[in-house]
């Protein structure tokens, strides 16, 4: 049997930053230009309203709130909240983000 | 250093792949039963589809000394129409007989439908009745922590399925505890865009142990990595994991899960 996991990473924290930051730092600016890119886009107030920018923007605020499990509560987020499961499949796909059904 | 890919979907590979992975030290494959891209237009679409997994499959493989395993289902993208799966559903027992076959898979859910719920149902009782192993594909994106919960009621539901003779996939962050907490094993998929980075798959072994987890590269007709597994071994072994734990998550731990079959094997 294998020791329960300690939860930490076997590299230091300066081993972490050394090995992540460039990809991470890049990511970060990937997204930053994607939010310009809209701003820069015709329609904005449809986009401002779009769902899927809608759950990525309070996803945005979940990085900075020093609370942990980021990436799980992020994922929570996005996640379809209900428990029923729905009269028939619409498409074989899925957007990436949950839309509330229109009343 | 050698590992298995225990889920991979070889017949949309070239065979080429089979040479890489050898040559990253691959020894064995399972691959399930899965969606082509496209919907079959008849059950003997799906009937030639086994019979190429079950049979044309492992001679390309073993060209390469990789030995090739195979589950047999229809998967919950066709399942929205009941009475054609059911179809299907009639030619299954046969193939489950033929050497090679670990069990009824990837089953599951899709988009959570009550048609791909039934047709679910009726695989798992295939797979009881028939003492199958059981290997799940869980939906993506905002559908997968629904239907993860779904899917293990489902299992539950039933009752005559032992969770630690099913594997739960494409689990990520926010579904794997639930799995491994209710028993399960669960699969970690490294897919370049949607899915599991191999970075990610190293936090969540370092967050929830090595006990009942694997890792697999799904590589399929769509972007997907056929070295997505020993690319996962080498980030532990930058990350300062030691040997036996990289073997464990992508050698041990399929095969102690696999070889309950009892026709699983790499010789
Ligand atoms: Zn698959």
């Amino acid at each position: 049997m294998a020791d329960p996991p300690d939860h930490s990473c076997p590299l230091p924290s300066d081993g972490v930053i050394n090995r992540y930051f460039m990809e991470h730092r890049a990511k970060l600016l990937d997204i930053a230009a994607f939010l310009d890119r809209l701003d820069r886009s015709e329609a904005p107030e449809s986009t401002e309203a779009d769902f899927r920018v809608e759950a990525m923007r309070r996803a945005i605020q979940l990085l900075v709130d020093e609370k942990g499990e980021r990436a799980k509560r992020i994922l929570e987020l996005f996640s379809d909240p209900t428990t029923d499961p729905i009269p028939a499949a619409p498409m074989k796909g899925a957007t990436g983000a949950y839309k509330e059904p229109t009343p | 250093m050698r590992y298995i890919d225990p889920h991979i979907h070889m017949v949309s590979r070239v065979t080429d792949d089979y040479q890489r992975m050898a040559q990253a030290g691959c020894v064995a494959v399972t691959e399930p039963a899965f969606w082509a891209g496209f919907d079959r237009s008849s059950p003997q679409g799906f009937y030639d589809y086994y019979v190429q997994l079950t049979e044309v499959e492992p001679k390309r493989a073993a060209q390469f000394g990789i030995k090739h395993h195979c589950w047999i289902c229809i998967n919950p993208k066709e399942a929205e129409d009941v009475g054609f799966a059911r179809e299907v559903i009639a030619l299954i027992p046969q193939f489950l007989e033929k050497p090679g076959v670990l069990g009824v898979g990837e089953i599951g859910l899709n988009k959570n439908s009550k048609n791909e719920l039934e047709i679910l149902e009726a695989q798992i009782d295939l797979a009881a009745k028939h003492n199958q192993l059981v290997l799940v594909h869980t939906p993506h994106l905002e559908d997968k922590l629904k239907g993860t919960m779904l899917i293990m009621d489902a299992i539950a539901n039933d009752g005559r399925i032992a969770p630690d003779r099913v594997l739960i996939d494409h689990v990520e962050e926010h579904t794997v505890g639930h799995v491994l907490s209710r028993g399960y094993w669960a699969g970690m998929t490294l897919y370049p865009e949607t899915k599991m980075t191999p970075q990610r798959a190293a936090d969540v072994i370092e967050c929830y142990g090595q006990e009942r987890l694997w890792i697999n590269s799904a590589g399929d007709w769509g972007c997907s990595d056929p070295l997505a597994v020993p690319k996962c071994q080498q980030e532990m072994k930058l990350r300062g994991h030691t040997p036996e734990t990289i073997e464990r998550i992508s050698y041990d731990n399929p095969l102690t899960f696999l070889s309950q079959s009892g026709r699983f094997s790499i010789e």
